[in-house]
C-alpha cells in the first residue's frame, strides 16, 4: 500500500484507451464497475475530443457480484458489437473486474464474432499506463500484422502517437512532413489515425519511426523481430537530435535528398545577444524518461543552461536516464511519488523547472518558474495552435515556451538595480505575465473570482505556507541583517543565494551568517 | 394539463450507466470539513478519477489521498490492515492539524472485503481522542456520484452526541456562504437553535435525539435520512431549496414544525424572494420555451427541473436520475407538471438515442458526454457544474438559473461559428 496525493500516471486499462481512442475502426469493452467510465471525461474534456471514446463499459454494481457478471460482459460485448460494427474488438478488464476473474479475453473468444478480438492483460496492481499503451499497441500488432511484400518505393511506419499524449497530434504532422521532404513516404501511423485494417498493412513498410518509447517500443521490437524492420532509436527532440535522427533516418532508407534547415530558428534565437541571460540558468527536470533525456540535452547544449536535476516517473526507462543523468554529473530521481519530487526541487533551488502539470504546482508553490515538456498535463497544453514538440518546428517551440516563465534579460537586471520600487519590484513578477505573482500570491482572489465568474471548477482556497526557509543544519543561524540582505536580492535567485550561503557557511564552520558572509559566499560560488 | 408527476410510470433501463463514483463527493467534501482527511483504500483507478474528476489537479497539497493497493496488499488481509495502520500513522504525524479521518471504501477495497469499519475503530483506538476515525464507501458498485456525499454523512451519525432537545438540524453539505444565509434566514423567522451536519470543524459537531427534527437541503440523502429517522430524530418533508418557490416552500415547512405561521415567513423574507424573482426572470427571458433533457447524475434532475419548468418556463423532455427516492422526491414530483418521461437509471447509448431523436434545446449531462453532444450542436450543461456551485436559496436562486441559461446564450452568440453549422442551425 502506497499514499498517494496525485499521480503521474492513470491505471493500465486508460493506457489501453489512449490507443483505442486514438484509431478509429476498433472498439473496446471494458469490464469495469461504475463509476471507471469517469476516463471518458480525460478524452472529451481535457483533450477536447469531439466524440466520445469507442468504449464500452459492463458498469456492473454490487448486486452483480452475487449473479452473474460474465454474462454482464457477454451482452455488453454484443450490443458494442451490434452497435458500432467495429473492425476488431479489444477486451480489458480494469482494476476491480480484475479481481473478480471474469475472463473477459476467454469469454469474447467464445462469441464467435466475425471479426479478431483482441484481449489484453492489464495487471492493474503492477502496472500503470503508459505500460497500458505499449501493451495495447503491441497485442494489436500481433494479431493484425503479417509479414508481407514491402511497398515499391521507401516507406516507413510512424509508430507512437495516441490520444491524450503530449503534443503527439503536432509531433506526428511534424515528423510526417520531415520525412516527406526527404522523399519518404509514410506506409501507416500509428495508434493515431490508424485503422484495424490500416495495422494489418504495418508490414508492408521498410521501417519503423519510434516517436515515444513510452508506448511503443514493444511493438517497434516486435516487428523488428517479426517483420524484419528495424526502428530508428532517436528522439528528435531539439535541433541537434533531429540533425540526427535526419541521419538515422538517412542510413535506413538511403535518402539523400537535402533538408531545408532555415525554418528552425532556435540556434539563432540562442546565439543572439538578447539570450545571454539564460546562460548558467539552473534548470531541474523532470517528467516522462524519453522527453527528460531529450530535454535535458537540449537544455544543457541548446539553451545554455545548467541542469541540477532530472528524474522520471516511470521505471521503465530508469536504466536509460541513470545514464544521462550520471553524464551529466547528478544522479537521476526515479520515483512517481509527487512529495519526493517536491521535496528533491526544493532541495535542489532550480531557477526554472521543466516537468509536468504537476510540477507546474510544485514551482506554483515554491515560487519557481516552470513550463511544461511532459505528461501528464492538463487541458491548456492541448493548444488549438501547432506546437509541436518535434523536428524543426519543434526546437522553436521549446525555445519560446522554456523562455517564457523566465523574467527576460533586461528586466532582470532592473530588478537588481531598483529593488524596492513600489510597483515594479519581484514579487509581482515577470512582468509580461498579466496576473502572475510568484508566492503569497496577491492575485489568488482574483483568480478565484474569475473561476466562479467563467463557470470553471473552484480553484482551491488555502495553499499551505509557503517553504521559503528549507530545514538549515541546527548549529547555523541568519542574522537579521543577512536575513533582510537576502530579501532584497530578487526571488528568481534568492533561493539559490540562501542555499549556496548555507553550504558555504557550513563548509567554513560559520555558526552566525552576515551580510558579510553572503557576499563571501555570493564571489565564492561566482561565475 | 393534470398536475404532479408522481404516479408517472418511471422508465427502468438497464445498460451502461455513465456515471461517477461516490468518490468524487470528496472533492467538495474535504474542503467543506476542513479538519478533515479523507484516504480512500483503493486503486490508481480511484486516485486518477479524484484527480481527473476534480477538473484542475489542484495545487498543493489536498485533504484527500488514496492508499493505493499493490499485488502485495491483494495476497494477505493481514498485511493488507498492517499496511493500511502504517499508512495513516505517517499521514497523520504529517499533518497534525487533522481530527477527522474517513477512510473510504472503493471498489477493490469491497471486492477484496477488506474490513474498513473494523480499521476504523482500531485507528480511532490509536489515535484518539485526538483524530476520530470513521468509515464509508464510495466505491462504484455500491455509490453513484453524490451518494459519497450521502454515505459520508450517514457514517456520522450514529457517533452524534445524544440530546433531549428540540433542536433543528440542517443535513447536507452547503459551501459556507449559503449556510449561513440559510441560518441567517431561520434566525429571522425564529427558528432555534439549528445545527448543520456536517459541521465545517469537529468541535462544532451536532448533537441529536428523540426531539430533534431535521430538514434536507439536499435530495441525495437517502442513507443519511435513514440513519437519523433510526436515531429518533424526525424527517421535515419538502420541496428543495431551490429557486424563489423552493426555498419559500422548504422554509415554510421547516417553520411550521416550530409553530410558526407562513405569514411570518412571508414577511421575513419578502426582500431576498423579490430579489431572487428580479433575478429569476432576467434568465428566464433566455429560458423560456425551451427543451431540457436531463441524464442521470448528481440525482438533483427532479428538483431542478421543478425550479426550471415552474420558474423559468422550461420544458422538460425527460428528467432522468441515478435513483428514485419516492419518500425524498415525493414533493417535488408533485410539483411538476406531467408530461415528461421519468426515468431511473441508464443504458446510456438509449439514452443517446433519446437525445438525437428529441435534439432538446438543452441537456444536462456529466461531463464525458458533454462535448461530443456540444459537437453534434446540441447545448450541454454539465452536472458537475451544480454541486460545486453555491445554487441553494434565495441570493443564488438567479445563479442557479443563468448557469442554464448561459450555455444556450453562447450557442446563441456563435451560432455561425459552430464547426458543424447545418446540425446546429437546425
Amino acid at each position: 500500500m502506497k499514499l498517494a496525493v496525485w499521480t503521474y500516471e492513470g491505471p493500465p486499462h486508460v493506457g489501453a484507451m489512449r490507443v483505442a481512442t486514438a484509431m478509429h475502426g476498433l472498439h473496446m469493452v471494458l469490464h469495469a464497475p461504475q463509476g471507471d467510465t469517469y476516463a471518458d471525461l480525460l478524452f472529451t474534456m481535457i483533450e477536447r475530443r469531439n466524440h466520445r471514446p469507442p468504449v464500452s463499459y459492463t458498469t456492473f454494481q454490487a448486486r452483480d457480484l452475487g449473479a452473474d457478471t460474465s454474462g454482464l460482459f457477454t451482452s455488453a460485448c454484443r450490443d458494442a458489437f451490434d452497435r458500432f460494427q467495429p473492425q476488431a474488438l479489444m477486451v480489458a478488464a480494469s482494476c476491480t473486474a480484475e479481481l473478480i476473474q471474469d475472463d473477459p479475453g476467454g469469454l469474447a473468444e467464445t462469441m464467435g464474432l466475425s471479426v479478431p478480438v483482441i484481449a489484453l492483460e492489464l495487471p492493474s496492481y503492477q502496472r500503470k499506463e503508459n505500460f497500458g499503451c505499449d501493451e495495447a499497441f503491441l497485442q494489436l500488432c500481433r494479431t493484425l500484422a503479417k509479414p508481407m511484400a514491402r511497398t515499391e518505393r521507401v516507406t516507413c511506419n510512424i509508430i507512437g502517437p495516441t490520444a491524450l499524449g503530449f503534443r503527439h497530434r503536432d509531433d506526428l504532422a511534424e515528423i510526417t512532413a520531415l520525412l516527406s521532404e526527404m522523399g519518404i513516404e509514410v506506409n501507416v501511423a500509428a495508434p493515431m489515425g490508424a485503422s484495424p485494417a490500416d495495422i494489418t498493412r504495418m508490414g508492408a513498410a521498410h521501417f519503423n519511426v519510434l516517436l515515444y518509447p513510452e508506448t511503443a517500443e514493444s511493438a517497434a521490437r516486435w516487428c523488428e523481430k517479426e517483420l524484419g524492420q528495424p526502428f530508428t532509436k532517436t528522439i528528435p527532440i531539439g535541433a541537434n537530435a533531429t540533425r540526427a535522427f535526419i541521419e538515422e533516418v538517412r542510413v535506413l532508407s538511403g535518402s539523400t535528398i537535402p533538408v531545408d534547415e532555415t525554418r528552425m530558428r532556435q540556434p539563432w534565437w540562442a546565439a543572439s545577444v538578447d539570450s545571454t541571460y539564460l546562460t548558467g540558468k539552473r534548470v531541474f527536470l523532470f517528467g516522462d524518461g524519453t522527453h527528460v533525456m531529450a530535454a535535458a540535452r537540449v537544455a544543457r547544449d541548446e539553451m545554455g543552461f545548467e541542469v541540477c536535476g532530472m528524474g522520471c516517473y516511470n521505471r521503465e526507462q530508469a536504466r536509460p536516464l541513470r545514464a544521462v543523468a550520471k553524464e551529466f554529473g547528478l544522479e537521476a530521481l526515479i520515483t512517481d511519488d509527487y512529495l519526493e519530487v517536491e521535496a528533491a526541487i526544493e532541495e535542489a533551488a532550480p531557477e526554472m523547472i521543466l516537468g509536468t502539470q504537476m510540477e507546474r504546482h510544485i514551482g506554483k508553490r515554491l515560487g519557481i518558474p516552470c513550463a511544461v515538456i511532459s505528461a501528464p498535463v492538463h487541458v491548456q497544453d492541448f493548444p488549438a495552435r501547432y506546437s509541436p514538440q518535434m523536428g524543426f518546428e519543434g526546437a522553436n517551440v521549446l525555445f519560446d515556451t522554456w523562455v517564457h516563465p523566465l523574467v527576460m534579460g533586461l528586466e532582470e537586471h532592473l530588478l537588481h538595480m531598483f529593488r524596492d520600487d513600489f510597483e515594479f519590484h519581484d514579487d509581482a513578477g515577470p512582468s509580461h505575465h498579466g496576473g502572475h505573482a510568484p508566492r503569497n500570491d496577491p492575485g489568488a482572489a482574483a483568480a478565484h473570482a474569475a473561476a466562479d465568474e467563467g463557470g470553471s471548477m473552484p480553484l482551491p482556497s488555502a495553499p499551505l505556507a509557503p517553504l521559503d526557509a528549507p530545514a538549515l543544519p541546527d548549529n547555523i543561524i541568519w542574522l537579521t541583517c543577512a536575513e533582510r540582505e537576502l530579501k532584497k536580492i530578487p526571488f528568481f535567485v534568492r533561493g539559490k543565494a540562501r542555499r549556496n550561503t548555507e553550504k558555504f557557511a557550513v563548509e567554513k564552520g560559520i555558526s552566525e551568517i552576515t551580510v558579510d558572509t553572503l557576499y563571501e559566499a555570493k564571489a565564492h560560488y561566482a561565475r | 394539463m393534470t398536475t404532479g408527476c408522481r404516479d408517472t410510470p418511471v422508465l427502468k433501463q438497464r445498460g451502461q450507466r455513465e456515471v461517477f463514483c461516490g468518490l468524487t463527493g470528496i472533492i467538495w467534501l474535504h474542503r467543506k470539513m476542513q479538519d478533515a482527511f479523507f484516504l480512500v483504500v483503493g486503486s490508481r483507478t480511484c486516485a486518477h478519477l479524484l484527480q481527473s474528476a476534480a477538473g484542475v489537479m489542484i495545487f498543493a497539497e489536498p485533504r484527500f489521498g488514496t492508499a493505493i493497493l499493490e499485488e502485495k496488499d491483494l495476497a494477505g488481509m493481514a498485511d493488507a490492515n498492517e499496511e493500511l495502520d502504517r499508512e495513516v500513522a505517517r499521514l497523520l504525524a504529517r499533518r497534525p492539524d487533522i481530527r477527522q479521518l474517513f477512510l473510504v471504501g472503493s471498489c477493490p477495497s469491497e471486492v477484496i472485503k477488506l474490513d474498513l469499519a473494523r480499521a476504523a475503530e482500531r485507528l480511532s483506538v490509536a489515535h484518539g481522542p485526538n483524530v476520530r476515525v470513521l468509515n464509508f464507501s464510495g466505491s462504484g458498485i455500491e455509490t453513484t456520484f453524490t451518494q459519497g456525499e450521502d454515505a459520508c454523512l450517514a457514517s456520522m451519525v450514529p457517533a452524534l452526541a445524544e440530546t433531549p432537545a428540540k433542536e433543528l438540524l440542517l443535513v447536507g453539505a452547503l459551501p459556507d456562504v449559503v449556510e449561513d444565509q440559510a441560518l441567517d434566514l431561520l434566525a429571522q423567522i425564529g427558528v432555534t437553535p439549528v445545527r448543520c451536519l456536517p459541521s465545517r470543524r469537529v468541535q462544532d459537531t451536532p448533537v441529536i435525539g428523540p426531539n430533534t427534527v431535521f430538514a434536507l437541503t439536499q435530495p441525495f440523502l437517502g442513507d443519511t435520512h435513514a440513519a437519523l429517522t433510526r436515531r429518533g430524530a424526525r424527517h421535515i418533508a419538502a420541496p428543495f431549496p431551490f429557486g424563489a418557490e423552493g426555498t419559500t416552500l422548504w422554509l415554510k415547512s421547516v417553520a411550521a414544525e416550530f409553530g410558526i405561521s407562513p405569514e411570518k415567513v412571508d414577511q421575513v423574507v419578502a426582500a431576498p424572494r423579490a430579489r431572487a424573482e428580479k433575478a429569476i426572470a432576467a434568465a428566464a427571458t433566455t429560458l423560456r420555451g425551451k427543451r431540457i433533457f436531463f441524464m442521470p447524475d448528481s440525482q438533483l434532475e427532479i428538483p431542478l427541473a421543478r425550479f426550471l419548468t415552474r420558474e423559468c418556463g422550461m420544458q422538460a423532455i425527460e428528467i432522468g436520475t441515478p435513483y428514485l427516492h419516492t419518500d425524498l422526491h415525493g414533493p417535488e414530483l408533485d410539483l411538476i407538471a406531467s408530461g415528461p418521461v421519468i426515468s431511473e437509471g441508464q443504458d446510456v447509448d438509449l439514452q443517446l438515442d433519446r437525445v438525437r431523436a428529441a435534439r432538446p434545446d438543452l441537456t444536462v449531462c456529466g461531463l464525458g458526454l458533454a462535448n461530443p453532444l456540444e459537437a453534434e450542436g446540441l447545448a450541454t450543461k454539465w452536472a458537475i457544474e451544480l454541486v460545486f456551485t453555491p445554487v441553494h436559496f434565495y441570493e443564488q436562486a438567479g445563479d442557479l438559473a443563468s448557469l442554464f441559461a448561459r450555455p444556450l446564450r453562447r450557442h446563441a452568440a456563435l451560432r455561425r461559428q459552430h464547426p458543424n453549422r447545418l446540425e446546429a442551425a437546425e
